[in-house]
């Protein structure tokens, strides 16, 4: 088509400005998706660091139960296994497993570090944590441990550590698997133990949390009700959430740090949309003499804005193309320099941002040829025509 | 005039410009009749309306008040695509500065108001047979015009007037920018086309230009004289 002809020829004969429009159509299309790029590889390896489990209930206890009284302690809270039981009747069928949680001492070999202990019934543990090796805790002694601890530390299903000062022997009968991150508990660099084997040793004492698995998702809500109306009747003694509502909640966060990142790529390309306009209006004044000759041979006005909009659509689209090429490199630099990791960069979650990138590119810079474009359709021809 | 029916007829005709300085009356109650295959000279001092006329004429423009009507309608009610419709197939425009667009060759400049018009190519035969007929080299065909004598570049602007088959040549200062040798072989190739039976009008200062029409109208102050 001649007209297409003509804003092609138009680009070539002002090739210098027409290539710094296009190349700050470049850079916002590569802005926009390396952020777009970046954020959602944040937000990916954020959720892959944690735990994914939707099904779980988390019961504290309340933090400012304890503040009411002045200088209180939040160290002393516990749940009481008179609480734990209402807990249960408001469960119903669903898995209620309280929780002792401590630190201590931990003896290998001759290194000593700290390490978290969760004591629970051995029966329990299936139900909340995994097994890599080994076997699961029994009643009586024996310790399972956490993937990371067991990695940093070097240790062995069969093996034994020491407990506390005393350096009391435990023998390892299991090795968890990793869990990452938890809004429960945080197994990965602890000792799980037996909950009878923890009492015996620090004696009988109340629970820091109690984790309640339900069987079916749709039952998360009703049971946060019924432990709330059950506990929290009079005051707040202890603090329901579940594990979904908080890991959306972090990723809601993470996706929000993510838009704003990728609006501030989508700035520059705002910016790289108005030099196009300004090339534009630059091409239009110009050609006013043209664009009379045209309209006197008989081109309609729309005729006329198809050509001034497709030069800014041919600017567009070879701007977003290059764009959206680099932004494959500029998305793996980002991603590389921020979390030293490309693992989710060739997600299709992470790609698709060079799509947005590329077609937002091509969206701006119609946009922008719209009111220049308009603005040569409207002119009266014959003051066109006498245009010199 | 013995009962032909007018290609042009101007019906008490009123132009009036808007200007900050108060409005000018370009053409003043002007009524006129063109028949077909009239070769007409338009002459008269600047500001007496000539190019006005030659606007409304053109579609170009529309009356203030009055009407003009080519080929039997009347352009009062016509929308702008109307307008551009009626100058694209029944009216061809030969300009002083011959106005051909630079970014396109000679062939292309000749095309161009037939894509206009069927919204494709292929008119090239079309084209090539327009520029043999005002007698243009085929070996100029590829040029860009401005590598063109003007004296060639006028012969390409009438072909590029001509591509479409139009009924009527308007013809502003046709010969203005041109040397008076070649401006009298474009004479004579406007004069041939009149013969072939195109309605042709030329607005000029220049009396030997003139001296080729069968009738010249003298405008006045927006009037004929």
């Amino acid at each position: 088509m001649i007209l297409l002809d003509l804003a092609k020829r138009n680009i070539r004969l002002h090739w210098l400005r027409s290539l710094l429009a296009v190349v700050g159509i470049i850079i916002g299309v590569t802005a926009i998706s390396s952020m777009g790029m970046l954020g959602n590889s944040l937000v990916l390896s954020i959720s892959d660091s944690l735990t994914s489990v939707g099904d779980t209930i988390v019961v504290t206890p309340h933090v400012s139960a304890a503040a009411g009284s002045f200088g209180g302690s939040t160290a002393g809270l516990r749940i009481t296994v008179r609480q734990v039981e209402e807990i249960r009747r408001a469960a119903g069928a669903n898995l209620v497993i309280p929780i002792h949680t401590g630190a201590e001492r931990i003896t290998v070999g001759n290194e000593a570090k700290t390490a978290a202990i969760y004591a629970m019934d051995p029966a329990d543990v299936p139900a909340l944590l995994e097994r890599d090796s080994g076997i699961y805790l029994r009643a009586g002694s024996g310790v399972m441990v956490g993937k990371k601890l067991a990695e940093d530390e070097d240790l062995k299903v069969g093996e034994s550590l020491g407990i506390g000062t005393g350096e009391e022997r435990v023998r390892i009968v299991g090795i968890l698997k990793e869990r990452g991150i938890g809004f429960d508990i945080n197994p990965d660099y602890a000792l799980v133990v037996p909950d009878t084997w923890f009492t015996a040793r620090y004696g009988e004492r109340d629970f820091d949390q109690v984790i309640i698995k339900v069987r079916n998702l749709d039952d998360i809500d009703p049971v946060k009700a019924a432990v709330d109306d059950q506990l929290n009747r009079r005051e707040q003694v202890v603090n329901v959430l579940d594990t979904r509502k908080v890991l959306s909640t972090i990723i809601d966060a993470f996706n929000q740090i993510s838009t704003f990142t990728t609006a501030i790529g989508g700035i520059s390309l705002i910016v790289a949309g108005i030099s196009i306009l300004n090339v534009m209006l630059m091409s239009v004044t110009e050609r006013t003499k043209e664009i009379g000759i045209m309209r006197s041979l008989g081109a309609k006005r729309g005729e006329v804005m198809r050509i001034f909009l497709s030069e800014a659509l041919i600017l567009g689209l070879l701007g977003s193309a290059i764009g959206g090429i680099l932004s494959l490199a500029g998305g793996y630099l980002a991603v590389n320099v921020m979390l030293k990791s490309t693992k989710f960069l060739f997600e299709a979650s992470t790609l698709v941002y060079i799509l947005y990138g590329v077609s937002f590119g091509i969206v701006v810079s119609l946009l922008s040829g719209i009111y220049p474009a308009w603005k040569a359709a409207m002119m009266n021809p014959i003051e066109a025509l006498r245009f010199e | 005039m013995t009962g032909t029916v007018p290609i042009i007829r101007l019906e008490d005709v009123t132009k009036i410009y808007p200007m900050p300085g108060g409005d000018v009356r370009a053409l003043d109650h002007l009524s006129l009749d063109i028949l077909p295959g009239e070769f007409i000279a338009i002459m008269g001092p600047s500001g007496s309306g000539k190019s006005t006329l030659l606007n409304l004429i053109g579609c170009l423009d529309v009356p203030t008040k009055g009407d003009v009507r080519v080929g039997g309608r009347s352009v009062k009610a016509l929308a702008d695509d109307d307008l551009t419709v009626l100058r694209r197939d029944h009216i061809g425009f030969v300009f002083q500065q011959f106005n051909l667009i630079p970014l396109l060759t000679v062939l292309e400049n000749v095309e161009f108001p037939l894509i206009l018009q069927r919204h494709a190519r292929g008119g090239r035969e079309r084209c090539e047979a327009v520029l043999r007929a005002v007698g243009l080299a085929p070996d100029l065909d590829t040029h860009r015009p401005t590598e063109l004598s003007g004296g060639q570049q006028q012969r390409a602007a009438i072909a590029r007037a001509l591509v479409n088959d139009p009924e009527i040549l308007l013809c502003d200062e046709p010969t203005g920018n041109l040397d008076s040798k070649t401006g009298d072989t474009i004479m004579a190739l406007l004069a041939d086309l009149n013969e072939q039976g195109k309605t042709i009008i030329v607005v000029t200062h220049d009396p030997r230009v003139a001296g080729h029409a069968g009738r010249t109208i003298r405008m006045v102050d927006g009037r004929v004289a």
